[in-house]
């Protein structure tokens, strides 16, 4: 067990994942001898060698397409995407290839990579470095999308992205990038896959994932000063979605709050509160609420505050869910 | 500009195109060896008879859609006859012909267009890969491929074919950029037939030939009649020999032609003329291969109707096999979505099942 920095769990879940297995490979753009801008991969240049960390030119497709030819070829590349928005160029890789082999090959390949992208805002960022980018990856069937909230997840889940045989777009919350918390490597900790409950309460249930569990935490507290018992789900996994996890909290609180830093409209938000009307609508006491972004293009630094998930917005929402009182 | 010190043609710069076959069939420089002609021109003569085996399925509303090689053989086959089965081949929807050649079952080959889900053949046994749809996309993977085969220190070379249009894309661009950069033994082979659909390369490019392209990343190119086997192999031998003795990737541009549309659901009159096709039908790659082989006195009667009846036993064999309707299983198309199922798609799965069984349940 040691405290460490959500960035420093990333930085020694791809150690010992290169130190365990010779075909970790990590490559992108200034993650060599610089470590990387946010030095996730500092130092493993230094550590492994230029041939099993290393820079690559300036291009994002180029980067996922090598990749895809190194998974062919039995390497486990582990790529890094600079910036959310910088990811774009890839993108049709990631789509038609990466999210594709293993069925189009009928399972005869399998692309066991991890394409690791710094998203969400909430550090000040300029344009294009702030965008939270995880729908167009979770619509995509064949893609594995998730998502650490906490340090230790950040560790576990970075190790088991890169066990996995599937493609996996690992979404790193930035802003929580320097967000100390304990990490127990040895622990095996919940599937990559799954949910996790991270605030037993009764009375309503948030849901969030990545940069949003902390801020959902402290609404949590929040709000038990007005009364309210809420329970916190940390859904790790974008896709494929526990909805097992969230339906048990939903059918026991009745009530359900999900909360992401996206736009709102079309987000990823408004599949899980399909599925949550879907699957315990006789349970619900009141509409299912979104605290998103604004539907605008990311704001400028100034401007953010505005348009990002606050404590305040999670309450107010909160405070809408007392749908008998409000409506009658 | 320096320019590294390379074997037959292999300049940063291009020269004019390499041809050891006149189109008249008039040897015109060093040929490879009788046997290679001979293997050569076996693979032209089956793979011709396939191409028309697969135009015709198509009319009989055996195959979805076709992008025929007529005309193209030559850039076909005589680069996978220049490979090693260890090496990689990385190809596009027009590369039928070379997956034949390259000893691919032909029902495998025309799986996906029949109509299936999946690339028909096992990637890892043939060594190559699923035939690339999304123009230029395939270039990286090869790219990808040849380094990582290189950092294990294995003896393989990827061979990336690429359309003429295709060059314009990004991705074709990133590709030659990385394996530059990182040496990677990759050839490039542009074939180059002047059109990409219906739009003539004067369009996509103002480059001196595609094949100058490669002085921009430090990539040799290389220009070659396209329609003449022997420098076809010629050519991609050698760009494979400096790959594999660890020089790095070359990029060579094959002069040629498509003699029929884009696919059979094009109609090229819209944009081609009779007398463009006229003048390529003079510099086909079977007949010029052949009448250089007849005259030399290598191809005798016996060996030509060996060739014939080997070509005549695919096409029959293929025909039958492609008469019988594919079994395709719907409930298949959730088996390798990822390599192990998801609870969401687990339940799509049961209700697609349900919903058959009812329909079977209506049926009966
Ligand atoms: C990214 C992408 N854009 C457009 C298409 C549609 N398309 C299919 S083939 C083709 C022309 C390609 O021409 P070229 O690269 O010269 O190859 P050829 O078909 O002549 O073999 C186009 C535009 C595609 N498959 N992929």
């Amino acid at each position: 067990m040691a405290t460490m920095t959500m960035a420093q769990a990333l930085n020694t879940a791809l150690r010992d994942a290169m130190t365990e297995d010779p075909t970790v490979l990590v490559f992108g753009e200034d993650v060599g001898p610089l470590g990387g801008v946010f030095r996730i991969t500092d130092g493993l240049t230094r550590d492994f060698g230029e041939e099993r960390c290393f820079d690559t030119p300036l291009a994002e497709a180029g980067i996922v397409g090598t990749a895809v030819g190194m998974a062919m070829y039995g390497y486990k590349p582990v790529v890094e995407m600079q910036f959310d928005a910088f990811a774009y160029p890839a993108f049709e890789q990631i789509t038609s290839h990466v999210a594709k082999l293993h069925n189009r090959t009928r399972g005869a390949l399998s692309l066991p990579m991890v394409i690791r992208v710094p998203y969400g805002g909430g550090i000040g960022g300029v344009e294009h470095h702030c965008d939270s980018s995880e729908a167009y990856y979770a619509h995509t069937p064949g893609l594995r999308v998730v998502t650490p909230g906490t340090p230790e997840d950040g560790y576990r889940m970075l190790r088991d992205a890169i066990a996995d045989p599937d493609p996996v777009v690992f979404l790193e919350p930035k802003r929580r990038y320097w967000s100390k918390g304990e990490v127990d490597t040895a622990a095996p900790g919940p599937a990559l896959d799954s949910a996790v409950v991270r605030r037993q309460g009764s009375s309503a249930t948030l849901i969030a994932y990545g940069p949003m569990v902390a801020l959902a935490m402290e609404a949590a507290a929040a709000a038990e000063d007005e009364g309210w018992d809420l329970e916190v789900i940390d859904l790790r996994s974008l896709a494929p979605f526990d909805e097992q996890t969230v339906a048990d909290s939903v059918r026991k609180t009745g009530r359900a709050v999900v909360v992401h830093e996206a736009s709102t409209f079309g987000g990823y938000g408004a599949e899980v509160v399909a599925r949550i009307t879907e699957q315990c609508f006789h349970h619900l006491e009141a509409p299912v609420l979104r605290v998103g972004g604004l539907d605008i293009p990311y704001p400028p630094p100034k401007l953010e505050e505005h348009h990002l998930p606050s404590v305040d917005r999670i309450l107010d929402a909160v405070d809408r869910l007392q749908w008998e009182a409000t409506s009658g | 500009m320096t320019t590294r010190p390379a074997p037959l043609g292999l300049d940063l710069l291009p020269g004019d195109p390499v041809q050891l076959l006149s189109p008249a069939g008039e040897a015109v420089g060093e040929l490879p060896a009788p046997e290679v002609l001979l293997d050569l021109h076996r693979r032209l003569v089956v793979g011709r008879r396939f191409d028309r085996q697969a135009q015709a399925l198509v009319k009989q509303g055996r195959l979805a859609v076709y992008p025929s090689s007529s005309g193209q053989e030559a850039c076909q086959v005589a680069p996978v006859a220049a490979l090693q089965p260890t090496d990689w081949v990385f190809p596009t929807y027009r590369e039928s012909v070379a997956l034949v050649s390259r000893g691919i079952d032909p029902v495998e080959v025309l799986t996906l267009l029949r109509g299936d889900w999946h690339c028909g053949y096992n990637p890892r046994e043939w060594r190559t890969a699923p035939q690339c749809t999304p123009l230029g996309t395939q270039a990286p993977h090869a790219v990808g491929l040849a380094h990582a085969a290189r950092l294990k220190g294995d003896d393989v070379v990827a061979l990336c074919f690429l359309g003429d249009g295709s060059t314009s894309e990004g991705d074709v661009h990133e590709a030659l950029n990385f394996a530059a950069v990182y040496q990677a033994p990759v050839v490039f082979l542009v074939q180059n037939n002047g059109w990409a659909i219906s739009v003539p390369l004067s369009k996509q490019t103002k480059a001196p030939s595609i094949a100058h392209k490669g002085i921009g990343y430090g990539v040799p190119g290389v220009r070659v009649d396209g329609n003449d086997a022997a420098a076809v192999w010629s050519v991609t031998q050698t760009a494979i020999g400096w790959a594999r003795a660890g020089n790095g990737p070359t990029l060579i541009e094959a002069h040629t032609y498509r003699m029929d549309a884009h696919t059979n659901a094009d109609d090229a009159t819209r944009y081609r003329t009779e007398e463009e096709l006229t003048g390529w039908r003079d510099k086909d790659p079977v007949e010029r291969l052949e009448r250089y082989l007849r005259t030399a006195g290598l191809l005798t009667d016996e060996i030509s109707s060996g060739v014939a009846e080997e070509a005549e036993a695919l096409a029959t064999d293929l025909r039958t096999r492609m008469n019988e309707d594919p079994k395709v299983d719907p409930l298949e198309l959730f088996e390798h979505v990822y390599t192990r199922p998801t609870a969401s798609l687990r339940a799509q799965r049961e209700a697609l099942s349900a919903e058959l069984a009812a329909h079977e349940e209506d049926a009966r």
